[in-house]
């Protein structure tokens, strides 16, 4: 990597759950990632305006209260308007598999659920830049 | 417990032993063979574990004063004296969904499939103190849990239920007065009276800050709601457990079993150290403290967990706070089985899992268990799997003979150095804590989730190398088909909760509800138990975003420091 690729780790919605998201947000760090973790409870505005004023490269959101469907595809929608649609979005936490198709479809490039190795996760993001 | 020559006989035999070991092992390393499977044996938290327990291990254990009868200080041994034989463990299965009327029916399925209690999951705009109609709700509503606006839904949730029977049991912390005083003026409504009723609130909110998120207020007026809690029931609602300081969600974070123990025990130091504070005397309301602990895979780990958290607690109780009565000595604790330990792959393993922790917690008496749902990594529980995760219990309860004597595992040498274990490493914290200023200051400046993040990320990494299996995740994977007929909570239900919020608001009395908003936000304002406003303003239907908005303009919001 030529310069870092830099990473915003969010928790959308109320969902207080944040060791996968903390775990991941160091496996980054220890991968050679900057990695900025945004803490619980953000907005959508936030996440979008955290992503755009710190210059990401990559917005990974984590969730498992079951509010994913609504506001995964509201991060991306608010990402777009602001013109920051090109940052690469994945997501991660207990989604059931039959709604990864329609995150998929609003714009999340991939989706890691439970179990998922943090070496698949790296080489994933590894692997668009 | 044993004769000192007979000691050091047996300590010259385990040399003799082990040096014959290392002899055989190194004689096979010659031939460029392994006489053990692993370089280290280490615990499910990670501790070393040897080969060998006798004894020499034990050797300084007292039984009169460091063990005990069952029912007896330092009551490692259960805090009942009959342990089981009386009374089985109370089967408690933590439930809520969607709205109060769908929650309803899954409780009445729960009592009518032999649960001998209610264990209520909000949804995280309740947990919040957030209304079903606020926009931060959004996506949220009836999600993890029931939503609960107002004492209308609180009496819908428990329509058809005997509050005079039942115990329930509410997870709920930084709103927990008003939860309860809703459920105190259901209960009004249906005739029963305060005194009447049994159960718990969780209303720890260090843990809250540690571990779990839902925090709202900063921590000293959260203290102050929770000293008050513990003031109104003690004088009013005397059977009530007034706080459940919780290690679960610090084990689900990822601590190991010592720090579970080390910090939990350090936030109910917290919270008894804040009563005394505002005058209340210890035996006054110390009885009525319980505890909430996970249950892990390592069996035996688990088991000693228990054994060692009430050991500490009896003579912090009796040695440090000078409790008199020995209820207050008494670590009486509800166990949940590692939501954090069941896989998404091959869900059916997790049945095995969680009948393992199901053992773990009973072998170290626990006082009452939920079992988790195979299906948790994955939804929240449908009905079916529900009912297996009940039954486990009742297997164990009726076919496993582990509950027919108190304690069977006392006087093991293992279990006993691991009692031993833990507890020493618990202590260690306890006192690093106490030199920070307590768990308030510990939490605030960020030590207990540093320590808790290390740990997970540790396991983690055991886990990636291979170091640490996991049936199903990184060893023994087959391919599988999605799994199939999930619980799924419709969008839906936000609009209508929301609907039916308006509804209420229309139909009550709006006068009373802003006076008894504004008596409320004025003893807010002083120093008052501040029970008996939000309890008044219940009864008027104020809803929970109206009176936890008060509280806001008042305390402030609590904004956490941010690591990784």
């Amino acid at each position: 990597m030529a310069k870092k690729v830099r990473i915003l780790v969010a928790k959308p919605g109320l969902d207080g759950h944040d060791r996968g998201a903390k775990v991941v947000a160091r496996a980054f760090r220890d991968a050679g990632y900057e990695v900025i973790y945004t803490g619980l409870r953000q907005s959508a505005e936030q996440i979008t305006t955290a992503a755009i004023q710190e210059d990401v490269d990559v917005v990974a959101m984590s969730l498992l209260s079951g509010a994913h469907a609504t506001l995964m595809p509201r991060v991306i929608k608010m990402l777009k308007e602001q013109g920051a649609g090109d940052k690469l979005v994945i997501g991660g936490g207990v989604i059931p598999e039959e709604d990864i198709p329609e995150l998929k479809a609003a714009g999340v490039a991939e989706v890691f659920t439970p179990g998922t190795p943090l070496k698949t996760i790296i080489e994933y993001v590894n692997s668009k830049f | 417990m044993f004769d000192k020559a007979k000691i050091e006989e047996i300590k010259k035999g385990v040399a003799d032993y082990n040096s014959k070991w290392e002899a055989a092992k190194a004689k096979a390393a010659e031939k460029g063979r392994k006489l053990e499977r692993s370089e280290r044996f280490v615990t499910g938290s990670g501790a070393e574990v040897k080969q060998l327990y006798t004894p020499a291990d034990i050797a300084e254990l007292d039984y009169s004063t460091d063990i005990g009868n069952p029912g007896e200080f330092p009551f490692v041994r259960n805090v009942q004296a009959n342990g089981y034989r009386g009374r089985l463990w109370t089967m408690r299965q933590y439930a809520g969904f969607s709205t109060a009327e769908e929650s309803n029916k899954r409780y009445r399925y729960l009592i009518e499939s032999g649960s001998t209690g209610l264990s209520c999951a909000f949804d995280l705009p309740t947990q919040i103190g957030y209304d079903s109609d606020d926009p931060i709700s959004e996506g949220e509503v009836g999600k993890v849990g029931v939503a609960i606006d107002s004492l209308a839904d609180m009496e819908i949730l428990f329509e058809g239920i005997d509050l005079g029977k039942v115990s329930t049991s509410m997870t709920i912390n930084a709103p927990a007065s008003v939860l309860l005083a809703f459920y105190i003026a259901a209960a009004e409504k249906k005739g029963v009276s305060p005194e009447q009723l049994t159960g718990t609130i969780q209303n720890d909110i260090l843990k809250e800050y540690a571990a779990r998120g839902t925090y709202i207020f900063p921590p000293a007026p959260s203290m102050r709601l929770i000293t008050d809690i513990f003031g109104f029931c003690a004088e009013n609602v005397p059977q009530w457990n007034t706080i459940s300081i919780s290690g679960y969600h610090i084990r689900e974070a990822g601590s190991t079993a010592a720090q579970e123990v080390a910090f939990t025990l350090a936030d109910g130091i917290a919270y008894v150290q804040a009563a005394i504070d505002t005058g209340l005397d210890v035996d006054a309301f110390a009885g009525r403290l319980s505890f909430f602990f996970n249950a892990h895979n390592d069996l035996l780990e688990e088991a000693a967990k228990f054994r060692a958290a009430r050991r500490i607690w009896a003579r912090t109780m009796k040695d440090r706070f000078k409790a008199k009565s020995e209820r207050s000595m008494m670590f009486r604790v509800h166990t949940q089985t590692g939501g954090s330990t069941l896989t998404a792959q091959q869900p059916d393993n997790n049945i095995i899992r969680v009948t393992i922790q199901t053992l773990a917690a009973i072998l170290g008496g626990t006082n009452s268990l939920h079992t988790n749902s195979k299906d948790e990594a994955l939804a929240l529980p449908t009905e079916d799997s529900v009912r297996v995760a009940l039954r486990t219990q009742q297997i164990v309860a009726f076919e496993s003979g582990v509950a027919e004597t108190v304690d069977p595992l006392a006087g093991s040498y293992y279990v006993e150095s691991l009692t031993n274990q833990i507890e020493a490493e618990a202590l260690e914290y306890i006192a690093k804590i106490d030199e920070m200023g307590g768990a308030d200051v510990a939490v605030e400046q960020g030590y207990i989730q540093r320590e808790i993040q290390d740990s997970a990320y540790e396991y983690q990494k055991q886990v990636e190398s291979g170091e640490r299996i996991v049936v199903g995740v990184n060893k023994f994977q087959i391919k599988e088909a999605p799994p199939e007929g999930l619980l799924k909570i419709d969008l839906s239900v936000g609009v209508n909760q929301a609907k039916k919020l308006k509804e209420m608001k229309e139909g009550r009395d709006n006068n009373a509800v802003q006076a008894k908003l504004e008596a409320l936000r004025e003893a807010a304002k002083g120093s008052a138990n501040l029970m008996p406003y939000i309890l008044d303003a219940s009864r008027v239907y104020c809803t929970e975003g109206e009176i936890c908005n008060v509280l806001r303009a008042e305390f402030g919001e609590y904004t956490p420091l941010q690591s990784i």
